[in-house]
């Protein structure tokens, strides 16, 4: 610990003039992102708003260290990220859990892999999934819960490991609205207990205002960042009214300003390819 | 559950007032209505061909030499049950036939996995060793019997090895696509859990290559009989294919088509096995839509 309090004024997460080049199957390289910088720090909710397709998920896996940078420079908690670090948990859009699993077994899935108990991963994975109201369906297996119902055990499994950095790549996305908005606030909740750093990948923009501290407009391909928009709503925030907030409104018609050119530019770039 | 489904699959029309009650007890009865019809179908076909054949045998219009006919076959068959063929009983030439399929799937499913898993997971040993699998699996199989039965002798070992070799490909390539075809979210999402190398093969990839694996095992069986059989048929004292090879020196058709009859029967009682044990392992999966329950 000693080692890490010597960084703890440092960003838990910083992407430093970071390019990423991908080659193509015909083996040209384009690049997906292009002198990237971002900063977050901890304890802030983050989100990446942009252009479909336009490398927003690339920065994650980044951050994860599953993908590497062409060049610049990616640090968590103020070090250089080198493989995938314990301290980081991730919810994906797709549905990431294991299907020949039950319930309880998915939840307590982290905890075993990183060697603790049986008895204290599943005291841990029983009261997570309590507090995302799935109490009653730990021994479900997941096709036999709803949408809505999986990701709150997706959130449940990644929760139960204590991330200080969580990031998610459009994880609501595929589910309708209503059920958008209840996971909004139970991921809200979720992360007022826990207070880690969030970087939050979207491309709907109300989502972003309605979560984050800020909001990161990224540019069509290759990304770079555009502006960053800082959201003075207080918190706690109600989530099932604030977007008639005038506000909210407000804020919502300034950053489409620069969203809208990026994701014109975006749809013609790909319609021309 | 499915049998209700199944029967009431259009739109009936009930009248007004009909309760809940009386709509599930009339789909239970369609239900029940369209099994019997299905089972009457079934057995009316079956009794149809059966009944030509014997027929077309009695009156010559196929020559019963060559073809045989039901009723001669039966009672070839039941003959074979009970007083079984000059060197041994038909239990043991079952057994002997058994033995040798058996083992030869056991050991070639075993190393078809290992070999798979293996190769799935690495890209640097399946890119060199892919080029000797695609000529290896390019001998026909059965080509390899006289070798085996000069290598190991007319005893067990050359048709469990002819047994092992039809099973090992099929089994390895199942195994080498299901690793290849693992959810890229899934395993990632194992990994930022904490997964270690092994723990990611023994908890991701193995289960979700589980349905490739057992789809192959379904067929290798099937293959693992041939292996038998063919094997028996260079070179055997007992078995199923010797049963036949006998029968076919001595012109004994109905003993040949009886012989074929006891292997189907086998190879479709270890198909009910397989599909009920896969069921208990994949008790995750969502039920098929439309389950055959034949």
């Amino acid at each position: 610990m000693s080692a890490a309090s010597f960084h703890d004024a440092s960003p838990a997460i910083e992407l430093i003039n970071v390019n990423r080049r991908f080659l193509s199957p015909d083996g040209k390289s384009f690049a997906t992102l292009n002198e990237f910088n971002l900063s977050v720090a901890r304890g802030e909710f983050v989100a990446l708003v942009g252009p479909t397709g336009c490398g927003k998920s690339t920065t994650l896996n980044l951050i994860t260290g599953l993908g590497k940078p062409s060049s610049g420079e990616v640090r968590v908690m103020g070090q250089a990220v080198n493989g995938i670090d314990p301290r980081i948990g991730f919810v994906f859009q797709a549905d990431a859990l294991f299907p020949w699993r039950t319930v309880i077994d998915n939840v307590v899935a982290g905890p075993l892999f990183r060697g603790r108990s049986k008895t204290d991963a599943y005291a841990a994975g029983r009261d997570w999934l309590k507090r995302v109201g799935l109490g009653k369906f730990e021994h479900h297996f997941p096709h036999q819960l709803s949408g809505g119902m999986r990701k709150r055990v997706a959130l449940a499994q990644t929760f139960i490991n204590g991330p200080e950095i969580l990031l998610m790549d459009e994880p609501f996305s595929a589910l309708d609205a209503q059920t958008r908005v209840l996971m909004h606030e139970e991921l809200l909740n979720l992360w007022s207990t826990t207070k880690a750093a969030v970087v939050f990948v979207t491309h709907d923009l109300e989502e972003a205002i309605a979560l984050a501290d800020k909001v990161y407009v990224l540019t069509a391909r290759p990304a770079t960042v555009k502006a960053i928009h800082t959201i003075d709503i207080p918190r706690p925030r109600i989530l099932a009214d604030i977007r008639y907030q005038s506000h909210f409104i407000e804020i919502s018609k300034r950053i489409w300003q620069d969203l809208r050119e990026e994701v014109q530019f975006g749809a013609d770039a790909t319609e021309a390819a | 559950m499915n049998n209700i489904a199944i029967g009431t699959g259009g739109s009936i029309l009930y009248a007004p007032g009909t309760s809940d009650a009386e709509i599930e007890a009339a789909a239970v009865a369609a239900a029940i209505r369209h099994n019997r019809l299905v089972i009457i179908w079934r057995l009316t076909i079956l009794a149809l061909l059966l009944g030509t054949w014997e027929v077309f045998a009695r009156t010559g219009i196929i020559d019963s030499f060559f073809y045989s006919y039901p009723s001669a076959i039966a009672a070839r068959l039941y003959e074979l049950i009970t007083e079984g063929t000059d060197e041994a009983s038909l239990w043991y030439h079952l057994y002997i036939t058994m033995e040798e399929a058996l083992i030869g799937f056991l050991f070639g499913s075993v190393f078809g996995v290992l070999f798979g898993v293996a190769l799935g997971r690495n890209k640097m040993a399946s890119d060199v060793l892919s080029v000797y699998i695609k000529v290896l699996n390019a001998i026909p199989r059965v080509v390899l019997a006289p070798i085996f039965i000069l290598l190991f002798g007319f005893g067990l070992w050359s048709k469990v090895a002819l047994s092992f070799v039809m099973v090992f490909f099929v089994v390895f390539s199942n195994a080498f696509q299901g690793v290849r075809e693992a959810d890229r979210a899934m395993i990632a999402n194992a990994q930022i859990l904490g997964a270690s190398k092994w723990a990611l093969t023994r908890d991701v990839i193995i289960p979700s290559a589980m349905s490739w694996i057992f789809a192959s095992l379904h067929i290798s069986f099937g293959f693992a009989i041939v292996g038998a059989i063919v094997g028996e048929f260079i070179g055997s004292r007992y078995g199923i294919g010797f049963i036949i090879q006998t029968a076919r020196g001595v012109h004994d058709t109905a003993e040949m088509y009886a012989a074929i009859v006891i292997i189907v029967i086998v190879v479709l009682g270890a198909e009910w096995i397989m599909t009920r044990i896969e069921e208990r392992l994949a008790r995750w999966r969502p039920p098929a839509l439309n389950d055959s329950n034949g």
